[in-house]
């Protein structure tokens, strides 16, 4: 058997985010990285070795649940999946809380926005007249709904979406991009049978989005959330707007 | 104290927990469902390659009779038979109603959904969406969820989402079940991550769908949640835990780099086509095929290299054994010096697959190699090893009720026991949840109703000790639960693991109960207010009665068998078969007792689904001359 390389270790300088709602200060701490680590074994290593109580979400440490959404050096990233070697060995690491939710402690928000975004969003209506087995599908027309499926619900699209980042004031009345793509992909299920249109630009903000894609930039998931579901919902939404007969025409085709 | 009264509590918001919840909010009663973090974040999530159920849409000769059997061989003959048989027969209905709730499966050529191949299934039958099936089950659920409470708001002419019949705690951790006088469950004691205030649940019955064990384990798939909560409470709740000695290491976790070893490297990758190498090149698999399954195996790379394209006339590639086969002989060739530069194996599917049927097939294993390990498994082979993945034994259920021996209890999914024998088919677990996560869901409905109003109910002595209990770390000045939490996961890791002997099972005993010993006076720093060292310090408080039941049924049953392999026992034993070890609480709540418990008799129409020959792998002489009397 070859021999494995040697490991490298060395200290990093960590500054973390500590407090709640009533406010907090960023926390400077010295902590070991080793070889092929990842920000959240950092913070991972923090608790175990200077902070028993520091607050920070995780689930499954490999990119697919979505949990430990934070921001490193101002940017939003799942931690299990930034890895410390893109950082230089002297670079100070600032993690700090998502900053469109409210903090609950330390790295922790409150994304109950999110839950009750998701509960407004009128669920997938089966076709009437078929039965459980009876589904049929083709691969290229499921394609579309499936790449927005493969959100993790990690919420970084909705935290860097200047339209809540910065305007608290228009989370009433803005779904953010995760659910404007869930009505999108709700709008694509080849078998869906409500119309959602109409509501996606009423009722969800779809008007105040302008495309500035920031939200794909840091999809984990890569999913092109501009282009491949916000973009197409704003057009066939303008299409239905000024002319019902476009609208009637894009159902009857898809139905057959 | 916050208080709730409801009709079902469901412990657990993976899948069996979300289908028990459907189930019984669709039979009409207020249902509460506990999330240990957010929702949508159970560890289900996590399940990659998919969802076995015998649909027969890409190999029509499928059918729940072949599914029904490989089970059974994959269990090695020790599964709960009648849990088998209505897995197989109710699996391919829980699919098609996923896609009523909107699922996207991936699909076949004339629309059906697609199929794909998987260690032990003789046809392909497994549904799924690329590799993330998991993800894809648990939002189907979420989302059906939602769309239960929004047509209860509908129901009631309101717009939105009402919530006020099926209702989701999340980031709530329960640390008690509580009885009545009579012994019947009348509530569940808990407390709320985010604040650490603490909630009761008052509900006359209990679904325990809480999932694995795996993080008392060093190296494991599984995230932070898997530590046997469900197991504990219903052991402390006086149920019983079944098969515990059986512990499923899936063959293919990522070795390399070390903060990330141990993740899952899904079956998918065999069952498209990748293939096990040694450092020597050799596809070493073909030296392992044991004598139960040498006639359902390739003998030559050629044959096995045909099946892919022509599996009507050659046999399946040795890759594609039970998940248990292929993590001993991943073992024994590392053991031997043949192993990769990080100590696992090579697992290549760049050599049949081209780039963009990799990218298509298996985007998120590519895209977890290239993100965490620089390996571009389009061009490259990956290094994998044995993983701790799934633990087989859990919950002691009635098969068709999901229900416990403690009036009121039900469990289902990962933390029940019985369905998968001694070892899991991979693809059983996502069916498993949906059967039996309905069943128990059901289980609890009928048992509600036949109280007729009359709840359990629960005294103020009872909620002062679960609090003291709760939070009594919080003002200990022992030691903290990370490093206990280490030592135990060290122990597992090296004396309970893969290969086990006795020695070592008893040196691990002694070890876990010098640890139960130290946990008495675990601490946590700083408040209750999301505060994980203080969750560690309760989680531990479930991990080590776990931890030794594995131990102790581990050192009792001396053979191998499925996902337990003795080194001084390495034959599997007849009269074993006929015995399942069953775990409970000692008298006095300080230890478990192991009892032996006759393994139930399969059912004559099921046992003539099998040869003779093959049955006399398994069975004693005596039981097969019984059974040929009786068929």
């Amino acid at each position: 058997m070859t021999q494995a390389p040697e490991k490298t270790s060395y200290d990093a300088h960590f500054r973390v985010w500590r407090g709640d709602a009533t406010g907090g200060e960023l926390v400077d701490f010295t902590v070991e990285v080793n070889e092929g680590e990842v920000v959240l074994d950092i913070i991972h290593r923090l608790q175990a070795t200077q902070a028993g109580d520091l607050a920070v979400r995780w689930n499954c440490k490999a990119g697919k649940c979505g949990s430990c959404s934070a921001e490193v050096n101002g940017r939003p990233r799942l931690m299990c999946m930034t890895r410390m070697s893109t950082f230089a060995q002297d670079e100070v690491i600032t993690v700090t809380p998502l900053r469109t939710f409210p903090v609950m402690k330390d790295l922790v928000t409150d994304v109950s926005y999110n839950y009750k975004k998701a509960q407004d969003v009128p669920a997938f209506a089966p076709p009437e007249g078929i039965k459980p087995g009876e589904y049929r599908m083709a691969q290229v027309d499921v394609e579309r709904s499936q790449e927005f499926r493969k959100c993790i619900e990690c919420f970084l699209c909705q935290d860097v979406c200047h339209v809540i980042r910065d305007h608290d004031d228009n989370k009433e009345s803005y779904a953010g991009p995760r659910f404007l793509m869930r009505i999108a992909e709700l709008d694509m299920h080849p078998l869906d049978a409500l119309d959602r249109q109409h509501a996606a630009q009423d009722e969800y903000g779809l008007g105040l989005c302008n495309i500035t894609k920031c939200c794909t930039e840091v999809c984990p998931e890569h999913i092109k959330i501009t282009d491949n579901a916000l973009i197409p919902l704003k057009e066939r939404v303008a299409d239905r707007k000024y002319d019902p007969l476009v609208w009637l025409g894009s159902k009857l085709r898809r139905r057959s | 104290m916050e208080k709730h009264s409801y009709d079902v509590l469901i412990i657990g918001a993976g899948g069996a927990g979300l289908r028990a919840a459907i189930a019984a909010h669709e039979n009409g009663l207020r249902v509460a469902i506990i999330c240990k973090s957010l929702f949508g974040k159970a560890h289900t999530v996590m399940a990659e390659g998919g969802c076995a159920a015998a649909m027969g849409n890409v190999n029509s000769n499928d059918n729940w009779q072949v599914h029904f059997r490989d089970t059974m061989r994959g269990g090695k003959f020790l599964n709960n038979w009648r849990m088998a048989e209505l897995h197989a027969k109710e699996a391919p209905e829980r699919v098609w109603e996923l896609e009523t709730y909107g699922a996207l499966f991936d699909r076949t050529k004339d629309g059906k959904i697609s199929q794909r191949n998987f260690g032990g299934h003789e046809y392909p039958r497994l549904a799924h969406v690329g590799d993330r099936t998991g993800l894809e089950m648990i939002r189907t659920m979420q989302q059906k969820i939602v769309s239960l409470q929004q047509d209860d708001a509908r129901a009631k002419g309101a717009p939105g989402a009402d919530d006020g019949r099926l209702k989701v705690f999340a980031e709530v951790t329960i640390t008690e079940l509580i009885k009545d006088a009579s012994g019947a469950i009348a509530g569940a004691f808990g407390y709320y991550r985010e604040t650490g205030d603490i909630v009761l649940f008052k509900a006359p019955a209990v679904v325990v769908a809480t999932g694995g064990i795996g993080k008392i384990a060093k190296v494991t798939s599984n995230s932070w949640e898997c530590t046997g909560d469900g197991m504990a409470l219903a052991l402390r709740a006086g149920a019983r835990l079944l098969n515990m000695e059986f512990v499923q290491f899936h063959p293919t976790g990522m070795v390399w780099p070390p903060s990330v070893k141990g993740v899952l490297v899904t079956e998918s990758v065999r069952g498209d086509g990748g293939v096990l190498r040694n450092s020597d090149n050799k596809r070493f698999m073909f030296n392992y095929v044991p004598d139960v399954f040498r006639r359902q195996y390739a003998e030559t790379e050629e044959e096995a290299d045909r099946w892919y394209t022509d599996p009507e006339h050659n046999r399946r590639p040795p890759e594609l054994l039970p998940r248990d086969e292929v993590a001993r002989a991943i073992n024994a060739e590392v053991k031997a010096g043949r192993g990769s530069p990080h100590g696992g194996i090579f697992l290549d599917v760049s050599t049949r697959l081209s780039r963009e049927e990799i990218l298509r097939r298996l985007p998120s294993m590519h895209h977890q190699f290239k993100e965490l390990a620089d390996v571009d498994i389009a061009a490259e082979p990956m290094e994998i090893g044995p993983t701790c993945h799934y633990v087989m034994g859990g919950i002691e259920v009635q098969p068709d009720t999901a229900a416990t021996n403690v009036p009121g209890l039900f469990a289902s999914g990962e933390v029940a026991g019985g369905m998968h024998g001694s070892n899991r088919l991979g693809g059983n677990s996502l069916s498993d949840l949906l059967v039996f996560g309905k069943r128990s869901g059901e289980g609890a409905v009928a048992y509600v109703k036949s109280l007729r109003g009359k709840y359990p109910s629960i005294t103020e002595k009872q909620l002062t000790d679960c609090e003291r209990v709760a939070v009594a770390p919080l003002a200990h000045d022992g030691e903290s639960a990370y490093d206990l939490h280490d030592e135990l996961q060290q122990c597992i890791n090296d004396l309970v693991g893969l290969i086990r002997t006795a020695s070592e099972l008893q040196d691990a005993l002694n070890r876990i109960e010098k640890l139960k010993d130290r946990a008495k006076r675990v601490s946590a720093v700083g408040g209750r207010a999301f505060n994980p060292g203080w969750h560690l310090a309760l989680d531990l408080r479930n991990m080590l009665p776990v931890a030794e039941c594995m131990a102790r049924a581990a050192l009792l049953r001396e053979e191998s068998r499925g996902g337990h392999t003795r080194d001084d026992f390495p034959e599997m034993s007849a009269e074993w078969r006929q015995v399942n070890l069953v775990c409970a609480q000692n008298a006095t709540g300080d230890s478990i007792d192991v009892i032996k418990q006759p393994t139930p008799a399969m059912r004559g129409d099921l046992l003539a689904l099998f040869d003779t020959d093959e049955l006399k792998k398994y069975y004693t002489a005596e039981e097969i001359v019984s059974s040929e009397v009786t068929a």
